[in-house]
Order: C-alpha cells, then sequence, then structure tokens
C-alpha cells in the first residue's frame, strides 16, 4: 500500500496566485474572464487591479480575439475559462488569430478532466490536448498540482508566444514542493525505476506516484516522469526511459486519441520501440457523478496503473 | 516630441485630390496583380479601394518602415479575402516595394492568399476566417483606453462577414467598453459569393442593429471620398460610444463590366479583361506592370 500522505489543494487556486504573483511584479499583465470569475480564481486578481481586469462575458471568440488585440500594445494577456469553452467554442480564433499570427496570449483552460464533476459530459474537457497539440506555435503545460500551477503560469509570462495552461476544478494531491524547478519542456522525475516507467501529466502524476509504492511493496520499481509540458515534448526523457526500463505506461486525464499517450507512443516508435501501454479516458464521453467515483469508473487510478504495468512486464519477457 | 506629437506626425493627411489618385492608383494595382497572378479576389477588392485609401492615407497614424511602433493607430481588414486591396494599399503606402505585388499567392513570395503577419509585416493578426477582426479591433482599443493614448483603431468588415455571431459578440463588447476609439468600416457591397447577401442570408437592417447594440451608424458613399473624411471626422468626435461607417459600395467599382456580378467575388480577370479595365482606368496591362515592376518609380 502506498505510504504517502498528500496536502490536497487545487490547480485553479495555483492558476489564480500564480497571476497575482505575476501581477505584483509585470504591469503589463492583464487577465481576462468568460463569466467564471471566482471559479477560475481569477478574483484574486480582479479585486487588486480592477482596471487590469476585463469581464468578457459569455462571449469565447470575442473574448480570444480581444485578448490578441491587446497583445499588439505591449500588453500579456491571460484569459480563461472553463476549457470546453474556450477551446472548444473559440477553435476557430485560436487557430488563425492567435496561432497563425502567432500572438503573444497565455490561455487558462479551467474545469479540465473527468474530476469536474457532477456538472457532466458537456463541462468535462478531454479532448482539448489533442486539439492543441495540433495547432502549431503553442506552448502546451498541463501542471500536477497547486504548486507547479503556480510556477507554470510564471513560466508562461517568460515564452514569447501563445501558451496552453490546463488545470482542474477539484483538489488533488500536492506532489511538488515551493522549492521544486519547474522547466518547460523538461519532464520531471518523480521517482527513480528500472523495470518499467509511468509518464503522468496533470493529476495522473499522483495516481503514478501511488502505483510506484503499491510496485514497490512486490519488488517491481516503476519510474515515474511528470509530463508537465505536452508541447514541446521532452523527447530525450521519453526516449531514454524506454531504452533503460524497457516498458511505458501512459497516464492522462484525457481521451486515449490525440493527448498525451498518443504524443509518447510517436517519439516511442520513432526512437527506441518498447511494449506500451495507456490509461486514459477509453474513446467515451464523460459523465455525472462525484470525482472520486468518476475516477474510479474510468480506470484513472493507481490500480490500474499498476494492472498495466504487471501486463507490460509479462509483455517484455515473451 | 511628446507622444501626441509623434502620434500626429505619422499621419500623412493628403489633400482630396491626391487621395482621389492614390484610390484610383490602388484599383490598378489590384487589377494588374490579379491578372498576372491568375488568382484572387476581385469584386470585394474594387469595392474597398476608396474607404481604405482614406483610412492609410489620411486617417491612421502609421510608421511603414517601423510597423510595429508602439504608438501607431491600429488598422486591420478583416474580411481578409480582399487582399489584392489590402497588399495594394500597403504597397501604395510604403511598407514594402511595389513590385513585390507581383508575387501575390505565388510560393516565393511574401504576399499570401489570406493576410499572414508572419509574411507580411504590418498587418497587425493574421486574417480570413471572417468574423474574427473586430475583436482583435475591440482589444487594441481597450489597450489604448488602458494606456490614456490617443490611438484610434480602424476596422474593415465584409457586409456578408456580418453573418458570423462572433461579430455580433465583438458589437456587444464595443459598446459595453465605451470605445469610442474604435470604428469600423462595412463595405456594403451587398454581393456575397453565392449571390446578393438578401438572397443567401439577409443581414439588413444594419443600421438599426449597431444602434441597437449601442453603436453610432453612418451611412456614407462608400466611394466618395470627401464623404468618408466627413464621416470618419465625424466619428472621431463621437464621445462615450463606437462607431460603424455603413459604407454604401459597388461590388467590382471602377470596372463597368463586372460591377454588381456577384461571380466575380473569388475570381481574377484575364490580361485582356485587365487590359481593358485598365483602360477605363486611364492606363494599360502593360503599361501599369511596368510600373510595378519598377517599384512605382517610372510610369
Amino acid at each position: 500500500m502506498s505510504r504517502r500522505t498528500f496536502e490536497w489543494r487545487t490547480t485553479r487556486e495555483g492558476w489564480g496566485r500564480g497571476l497575482v504573483d505575476l501581477g505584483e511584479r509585470h504591469e503589463d499583465v492583464v487577465v481576462l474572464v468568460g463569466d467564471n470569475t471566482t471559479s477560475t480564481q481569477v478574483h484574486l486578481f480582479a479585486d487588486r487591479w480592477p482596471e487590469r481586469f476585463f469581464q468578457m462575458g459569455i462571449a469565447e471568440q470575442n473574448m480570444v480575439n480581444v485578448a490578441a488585440g491587446l497583445s499588439r500594445f505591449g500588453k500579456v494577456p491571460f484569459y480563461v475559462t472553463y476549457s470546453a469553452f474556450g477551446i472548444g467554442r473559440a477553435l476557430d480564433q485560436l487557430r488563425v488569430t492567435i496561432g497563425y499570427t502567432p500572438c503573444n496570449v497565455k490561455i487558462g483552460g479551467g474545469h479540465s478532466g473527468i474530476s469536474v464533476g457532477p456538472d457532466g459530459a458537456t463541462h468535462q474537457m478531454l479532448e482539448d490536448l489533442a486539439i492543441m497539440r495540433a495547432l502549431p506555435n503553442f506552448t502546451i503545460l498541463v501542471p500536477a498540482d497547486f504548486e507547479q500551477t503556480r510556477k507554470a503560469v510564471q513560466a508562461a509570462y517568460f515564452i514569447d508566444g501563445p501558451v496552453y495552461i490546463r488545470f482542474g476544478r477539484e483538489q488533488v494531491p500536492c506532489v511538488t514542493g515551493p522549492d521544486d524547478i519547474f522547466e518547460v519542456g523538461k519532464a520531471q522525475l518523480m521517482a527513480e525505476g528500472s523495470d518499467c516507467t509511468c509518464i503522468a501529466t496533470g493529476q495522473m502524476v499522483s495516481e503514478a506516484l501511488i502505483a510506484h509504492d503499491q510496485l514497490a511493496d512486490e519488488g517491481i520499481w516503476l519510474r515515474v516522469l511528470n509530463m508537465h509540458t505536452i508541447k514541446p515534448l521532452d523527447e530525450p526523457a521519453i526516449a531514454c526511459a524506454a531504452r533503460e526500463t524497457g516498458a511505458i505506461v501512459t497516464a492522462e486525464e484525457h481521451q486515449i486519441y490525440g493527448g498525451l499517450g498518443s504524443a509518447v507512443a510517436q517519439v516511442v516508435a520513432e526512437h527506441a520501440p518498447v511494449p506500451m501501454d495507456y490509461v486514459a479516458i477509453m474513446d467515451h464521453y464523460g459523465a455525472s457523478g462525484q470525482p472520486e467515483e468518476l475516477l474510479d469508473k474510468f480506470g484513472l487510478r493507481a490500480s490500474t496503473i499498476v494492472g498495466k504495468v504487471k501486463r507490460l512486464l509479462e509483455r517484455k519477457k515473451n | 516630441m511628446n507622444v501626441q506629437e509623434r502620434w500626429v506626425a505619422g499621419r500623412l493627411n493628403f489633400p482630396l485630390p491626391v487621395l482621389e489618385e492614390i484610390a484610383c492608383d490602388i484599383r490598378r494595382d489590384i487589377l494588374t496583380l490579379l491578372a498576372h497572378a491568375g488568382t484572387g479576389h476581385t469584386g470585394g477588392s474594387l469595392s474597398g479601394a476608396d474607404f481604405l485609401t482614406a483610412i492609410l492615407f489620411h486617417e491612421a497614424t502609421v510608421d511603414p518602415f517601423t510597423p510595429t511602433w508602439k504608438d501607431r493607430d491600429f488598422w486591420h481588414v478583416s474580411h481578409g479575402h480582399v487582399t489584392p486591396l489590402i497588399y495594394s494599399a500597403m504597397g501604395e503606402r510604403g511598407y514594402f516595394p511595389l513590385r513585390d505585388l507581383l508575387s501575390f499567392r505565388t510560393i516565393h513570395g511574401h504576399l499570401q492568399g489570406h493576410p499572414s503577419v508572419k509574411d507580411t509585416p504590418g498587418l497587425e493578426v493574421s486574417a480570413g476566417s471572417l468574423g474574427q477582426g473586430l475583436s482583435v479591433a475591440v482589444g487594441a482599443a481597450l489597450a489604448a483606453k488602458m494606456d490614456r493614448h490617443p490611438r484610434r483603431c480602424f476596422v474593415c468588415m465584409g457586409d456578408g462577414e456580418q453573418q458570423e455571431g462572433s461579430v455580433w459578440e465583438a458589437a456587444m463588447s464595443a459598446a459595453h467598453y465605451k470605445l469610442d476609439n474604435l470604428t469600423a468600416v462595412i463595405d456594403v457591397n451587398r454581393m456575397q459569393i453565392d449571390g446578393p447577401t438578401s438572397e443567401v442570408l439577409g443581414v439588413e437592417p444594419l443600421d438599426e442593429k449597431y444602434r441597437a447594440f449601442g453603436w453610432e451608424v453612418f451611412v456614407v458613399d462608400g466611394h466618395d471620398l470627401a464623404a468618408l473624411l466627413d464621416a470618419f471626422t465625424e466619428a472621431k468626435n463621437v464621445k462615450g460610444k463606437p462607431s460603424v461607417l455603413l459604407a454604401q459600395t459597388v461590388m467590382g467599382k471602377g470596372w463597368p463590366e463586372i460591377e454588381d456580378n456577384f461571380t466575380w467575388h473569388g475570381k481574377p480577370p484575364t490580361i485582356e479583361q485587365a487590359d481593358r479595365a485598365l483602360q477605363g482606368l486611364g492606363a494599360n496591362y502593360g503599361g501599369w506592370w511596368a510600373r510595378l515592376e519598377a517599384n512605382g518609380l517610372k510610369p
């Protein structure tokens, strides 16, 4: 059993606090929101700097391109809404105006993943990584916890170009500390191991760490990589893990097609073909339920990772 | 010079006869580059020549040699398919050598079929998918308000483009934020690819719609430069709300053979047709082609 105990906090609070950190230091940071100020935690910014905060209402297509216009005149806009709408509704604007130009706009994708809970499938964005990966010029960050989200917001400011930061609604285990380094494009080694590697992103990193502990009890050593940057992908870390551990399982709160698993498989196939498996949403829409129930229902759990690792080890032997 | 003085210094302020000459040159450029390229959009490019001349050669403060000059005005053409117009106006204004117009839509040129910032410095955002530009102008106008900057923001749209829902999201937000530094121009040439706009999907009454959305509306003859300049001046003096000029235009204006004919939305003239059209504008294809090739230095 896992020996870990975690502190739990929301990634969206990390987003809100990160913006306040930036706002204090950089006057050019402006924030736009789509009628969900508190639930995306940007009230923290709005309360401090109302003159740098724009309520854009339920009009995502407009909000995206207003951010583009602000970015043309020295502002660094961070816009946020639920990723189902900020990405889903405004894809054309993201593709043509933000990506193709490209504009220095930062996108907060709140309420991402199945863990949104009772609101159900329409609000559980499970396709955003696939969509955003396909667009040139974007950097895609999926921080694992509160602290890392806060750092991802800081890092996004210093990237010259569009950045998408994905985060969720519910409290998730804190797996990184204030002193851990967050480097865009560099996978974070969370646990060393030699039998297999779990490449996880977002809140699945904590499940991977629990899987690591459970497997260790059985004498199986699972390496855990926190792939907080989906694009540009840390290809050397993936190829190295494939060569050194001989098997890879990915874990993400996203559709099986087009997300982290697909991205990793592309690298593995090219550089170091080894047996692979995936923990993800298996081509389904989400559903209503409590977050914990949904993670169980859709198998986004350490136990699923453990089962897949054991099967991978069998495949390695053959 | 302070910001205000520098900003005013970037304006050309040409007198009316010169502006009319420039608009005519732009039409000649459009016809020549389209016939040379053998691809591109003729109708809307010709209908918009007068108001874009008014913006770039009279109203807007820009520095073509420093396209991202921080004190510039914002100008943008949201119906990006009229690149023959956009590029001809930019070439005449000095953003790039006129000879470049002859590389329009080619693999070795920097003038893409639809506007691309990476390829053509001086553009503000890439465009080509309709209904996006007004929102960008709202952002530029908000930035000016934040900075208490005298910047004016000009954005042109097609009338068919008004069918895109995102235009009305933007219209709502411009009025909500009282963006009196924003002036939109709609090229009301009443035509789109599939036919007259009234038959495809009616957008009228645009004046009542924009008024209901909280805008000041000016209905103006889109081919009368004096009337356009007056309307821009009036729009500048409007306080507390954005303005829109409903430019009543004729698709294909300047080439009588195709005026008001929607089938000319997206096709170019042949060289013979362009030559005929150019003769109607006091030029000829070979001569105007040579002028472009010589960067405008020889007639």
